[in-house]
């Protein structure tokens, strides 16, 4: 049977463009000694790895937990990579969770990185195998038609990309550890920045950053014997649909909605609008954060940007979204996800700093990928 | 059926990698000509360094300095080496326990035959004439005692730290197309639309792919498609990047050929950006015939045809 | 702790040039068919899927991604997927299973390891500063771990040979094999190193392939399998990368992971073993750290010396092992899986019948 596990401390660089000063491993020791700080916690006390990161090609490296064994104190230890696309991050939050729920470990430590400055990711991403026709453009230029559907059948209106894009930037200007820092931006300058992959802006679209991060997540007995503050895991959820098939909703997909939907019974949560106080979602594109509003049902369809709009998803609105700064201050890739896992369970632990939203006690971490087909969600919660 | 069709796919990136404090002084170290180790929890001289100790996880202290001289603990030979391996000719490749180390360090020797290699012989390390701070550097170790000659000697004075490396990574690999997608490229070979009918859920896929993605079986039925279609979404790319093959700005458009259940990306030119709407009805533009190939290139891009504008509700269900 | 055991398996033939894309999905339709057929499952039935494959296999990003058409993931599935031998994917679906998250729980693999050099691209496993950069491929590195058990007095390239020619053999009864047939050691021998001290036969042949399995739990497992490979220890462990630092003459990742799932030989303990040695001397060198006596049939399906389809391989051991459960021929059976350069990381799956 299942047993209860607990996030004991969570650790993340300081993700910038480029972290020259540290090698790979050195930036994911920066999550995980702040991890153990967090925790209370050394290496030694851990008793199971979980690596999680994007594709390979960014970085150049195959496998890279191979070579990262001694770093991460893996050695002589089960140490376990999970690749699931962009949503990596969830996943290998959620695979450690497995770990303790399953009753195999006590304390596993589930580490995200990506050092996207070792290569390009548009490079990475826009390889065209032969016999193709050659117009990938990147996770932008794969997105951004969906999103002019999302317009087209909402009715949305045209400055809630924009909208997204400011409170973001400006609620990651209250995150130290966020990669951009824009308490400055305005709804104008977002909207005089270039025209990328029209209907998208530069600024309505997230960084390329190094960055990791670092969750401690600990059984019954390692909670109870933890002096700090805990965030409960009460239900953890992941869907997978195929990236194209006939019918495919690009813009509210099935497996997002489905997998929300397992995730809301497994935690008892019947209206999450209301349940839930604060949520860290995927938004790597503004114009995603009405889209999944609706596919996790916190609004009817074509209803999301309307709660955008009215600013309920500031902090201090009704569903403070991404106060971090979300994916749009920083975005490692293969880290992005389980950031917002972790980003979810600080708020739960009273200790998110100037982005704390008052009062939290239940939290949403939220993470996608591939062509809007991997999700992976959890709730956590200050109580069990 | 036709044998699947192969392609070369040739993958490169130089990747720039940041080295951090123990692998940035053991590089520099290099430039100069010497090398660095660290001294582990087990009393362990690692050479080269660790930059987390294998026992305690810890970084090391301090790096110390041991000799370019060592000896062999094993070896296999290389008869035919590979592209990007330190020597063009056979050469072993080696465990090698510096002297003042305790641990050994993998390189290659350039020992001329296999004759010539036995574990517990002496190598030393052949420098590079030109040192960057990479593990290149080392050319290579060769059989012998005594430090070899460092070119341009140890000083290198006034020269930074080397904080970065460069690694280029030059893969190829032969790209093998499934056998529906051979059946769609001999199709376009031939000027013809081809897609195959799922035969368990009905729909038209375009192009044909290893299995119906919601089915799970694979496809075989052939449907002959029109090269017209209606645009069901599309973005304007206006970002140049790496390995990019059109000249942005340029339309990506969802194009649902008729009759097909699911829409391909292509390219719609022949209009202003700007005038390019969801809905708006195309048709394909293919290249000179004697361009053709087995590619979705054959058709250069889709150009509106001037019909009106299908109706929302025809292609809702395809965003 | 909920009982769950290994209740179907099936691989596709191993290849050197298989017609199948880097995707995998055209070795995985037939196997899935096949396996859930075996079953009596449908797709519908399947819990939670989890697969292993690698991007660096395929030469792109997110090579998984499409894979995903081979199970015809609509209504959206449970899933997930690990860069590791699908060895691995099987422990996360066990895990799945153990929560009660799923019933039942399958796990793929697949690889299309011709598609590229293989043994070059597996350079880009080592370390990326100190390694990488010199593209030590990994038969070289093998070679490397082969030549310190020779010098040791462990092995002879003599027993090294015998290995290949017992696998051989074994490999005649089973369809998937690569490579199969009778072959006299002193012949083996006679033939030129390809990375001194080791000869082709030494080496585990370039492989395209996949393997799937099916996890169920209690009562389920019984219903669907007549004898079920029930797991009684699964367990893996991972060394440092450093190869200058490790004694290459031995696996202790593998030997702790199997004292962890309790393999033991001798009476009642395990009969049969599935060994994931792509090399023949880590065939002798996985037989000391995981402590199997002589009493103890070792791969008989042939082993990865004649079929050796990256990422898919680790799992096939145990769905092969947990095969000799099923089919009568062991009542106790070891699956092994290792990755890494010089066995680094190792799997251990202690599987037995119950009556």
């Amino acid at each position: 049977m299942k047993q209860q596990a607990a996030v004991l401390g969570v650790g993340q660089t300081r993700h910038r463009s480029r972290r020259a000063d540290v090698s790979i491993a050195g930036l994911c020791r920066e999550a995980v000694d702040r991890a153990l700080d967090d925790a209370g916690l050394t290496l030694a006390d851990i008793d199971a790895v979980v690596v999680g990161k994007a594709p390979d090609l960014f970085e150049g490296v195959m496998m890279p937990e191979l070579y990262l064994a001694d770093a991460l104190g893996a050695t002589g230890k089960p140490l376990l990579r999970v690749h699931t696309a962009g949503s990596v991050g969830g996943a290998t939050g959620i695979v450690a969770t497995s770990l303790v729920e399953a009753g195999r470990h006590r304390r596993v430590l589930a580490v995200a990185f990506e050092k996207q400055s070792e290569s390009n990711a548009m490079w990475a991403l826009s390889i065209t195998p032969p016999f193709s026709m050659p117009v990938l453009a990147g996770a932008g230029g794969y997105f951004a038609p969906h999103i002019r559907s999302y317009i087209r059948r909402s009715g949305a209106p045209g400055h809630i990309g924009a909208m997204v894009a400011v409170k973001d930037r400006r609620n990651g200007s209250l995150n130290p550890y966020a990669h951009l820092q824009q308490a400055d931006i305005t709804l104008e300058s977002v909207q005089a920045s270039p025209m990328l992959w029209d209907p998208v802006r530069y600024d309505e679209t997230c960084p390329s950053s190094d960055g990791a991060c670092a969750v401690i997540i600990g059984d019954e007995q390692a909670a109870r014997a933890s002096d700090g503050p805990l965030a409960w895991i009460r239900a953890t959820a992941m869907r997978t649909e195929p990236t194209m098939y006939s019918g495919k909703d690009h813009v509210n997909p099935r497996a997002g909605a489905d997998c929300a939907a397992a995730l809301w019974r497994q935690a008892g949560i019947t209206a999450p609008a209301q349940e839930i106080d604060v949520a860290e979602i995927y938004v790597p594109f503004s114009w995603f954060e009405p889209m999944w509003l609706e596919n996790l049902g916190f609004a009817e369809p074509g209803q999301g940007w309307r709660l955008t709009e009215a600013g309920e998803t500031e902090i201090g609105g009704s569903l403070p979204v991404n106060p971090s700064g979300g994916v749009l201050s920083s975005n490692p890739i293969g880290a992005s996800g389980l950031l917002r896992f972790a980003e979810a369970a600080l708020q739960v632990m009273g200790k998110a700093g100037a982005h704390q939203v008052d009062g939290a006690t239940v939290a949403l971490g939220h993470a996608y990928g591939g062509g809007s087909q991997y999700f992976s969600m959890w709730v956590v919660a200050a109580t069990r | 059926m036709d044998p699947p069709l192969r392609a070369p796919l040739e993958i490169g990136f130089d990747y720039t990698r940041s080295l951090g404090p123990v692998l940035s002084q053991f590089m520099t170290a290099l430039a100069q000509g010497r090398i660095l180790a660290a001294r582990g929890a087990d009393g362990r001289v690692h050479a080269p360094p660790f930059e987390y100790d294998p026992v305690t996880a810890e970084p090391p202290a301090e790096l110390i300095e041991v000799q370019p001289t060592g000896t062999v603990l094993s070896w296999s030979w290389a008869p035919a080496p590979l592209a990007g391996q330190p020597l063009e000719h056979p050469f072993a490749w080696a465990l090698i326990r510096l002297d003042g180390a305790d641990t050994a360090i993998l390189h290659a020797v350039d020992a001329g035959s296999a004759a010539a290699m036995r574990t517990g012989m002496a190598v030393r390390a052949r420098w590079a004439a030109e040192r960057t701070g990479h593990i290149r550097d080392i050319a290579c170790f060769e059989p012998g005692t005594g430090p070899g000659p460092v070119p341009g000697g140890h000083g290198l004075a006034g020269q930074e730290p080397v904080t970065m490396i460069t690694t280029p990574v030059q893969l190829s690999y032969e790209h093998t197309a499934s056998p529906a997608e051979t059946a769609y490229l001999h199709g376009l070979a031939q000027g013809r639309l081809l897609g195959q009918r799922c035969p368990v859920c009905g729909k038209v896929y375009l192009p044909p792919r290893g299995a119906c993605p919601t089915c799970g079986v694979p496809t075989a039925d052939e449907v002959a498609l029109p090269e017209t279609g209606t645009v069901t979404t599309f973005c304007v790319v206006n970002v140049p990047f790496t390995g990019q093959r059109v000249q942005p700005p340029y339309v990506a458009a969802q194009i649902l050929i008729d009759g097909a259940d699911i829409p391909i990306q292509h390219l719609v030119l022949g209009c202003e950006p700007a005038e390019v709407r969801m809905g708006m009805r195309v048709s394909a533009v293919w290249k000179p015939p004697e361009q053709w190939g087995t590619t979705a290139e054959n058709i250069d891009h889709f150009r509106p045809t001037g019909e009106p504008d299908a109706p929302y509700q025809s292609y809702a269900h395809h965003l | 702790m909920t009982d769950v055991a290994v209740v179907g398996f099936a691989q596709s033939p191993c290849a050197r040039h298989s017609d199948s894309t880097t995707s995998g999905v055209e070795m995985l339709v037939p196997i899935f068919h096949e396996v859930l057929a075996a079953t009596g499952l449908s797709k519908n039935d399947i819990g939670f899927w989890c697969s292993g494959s690698s991007d660096y296999l395929a030469g792109r990003a997110f090579s998984f991604v499409q894979a995903v058409d081979a199970i015809g993931a609509f209504p959206p599935v449970m899933e997930s997927h690990v860069e590791m031998d699908a060895a691995w994917a099987l422990y996360e679906a066990w895990l799945k299973v153990l929560t009660g998250e799923a019933g039942i729980a399958l796990a793929y693999g697949f690889g299309k390891s011709s598609a590229g050099v293989l043994r070059r691209i597996l350079a880009l496993q080592l370390d990326p500063y100190l390694l990488a950069p010199l593209w030590p491929d990994s038969v070289s590195i093998a070679a490397l771990q082969a030549r310190v058990g020779l010098d040791a007095g462990l092995w002879t390239e003599k027993e090294m040979a015998e290995v290949a020619v017992r696998s051989r053999a074994a490999a005649r009864d089973n369809p998937g094999a690569q490579i199969a047939g009778e072959f006299a050691a002193s012949d083996l021998l006679a033939a030129p190193y390809v990375a001194d001290p080791l000869r082709a036969h030494d080496c585990a042949p370039v492989s395209d392939g996949a393997a799937v399995a099916i996890l169920a739990a209690g009562d389920r497992a019984r219903e669907l399998c007549p004898r079920p490979a029930w797991i009684t220890g699964f367990e893996h462990r991972v060394d440092s990368a450093v190869l200058g630092a490790r004694d290459l003459t031995a696996a202790p990742s593998a030997t702790a992971a199997a004292r962890a799932a309790g393999a033991t030989a001798g009476p009642g303990g395990v009969d049969t073993a599935e060994l994931h040695a792509p090399f023949t001397h880590q065939e002798l060198l996985l037989q000391r750290a995981l402590g199997l006596g002589e009493g103890v049939r070792v791969n008989p399906s042939g082993g990865a010396l004649c079929g050796n389809p990256m990422f898919a391989a680790g799992l096939a051991r145990i769905g092969l092992a947990a095969s000799e459960i099923h089919n009568g021929r062991a009542d106790r059976a070891l699956g092994h899986a290792t990755s890494g350069p010089a066995l680094q990381q190792n799997l251990v799956c202690v599987m037995e019948a119950r009556s």
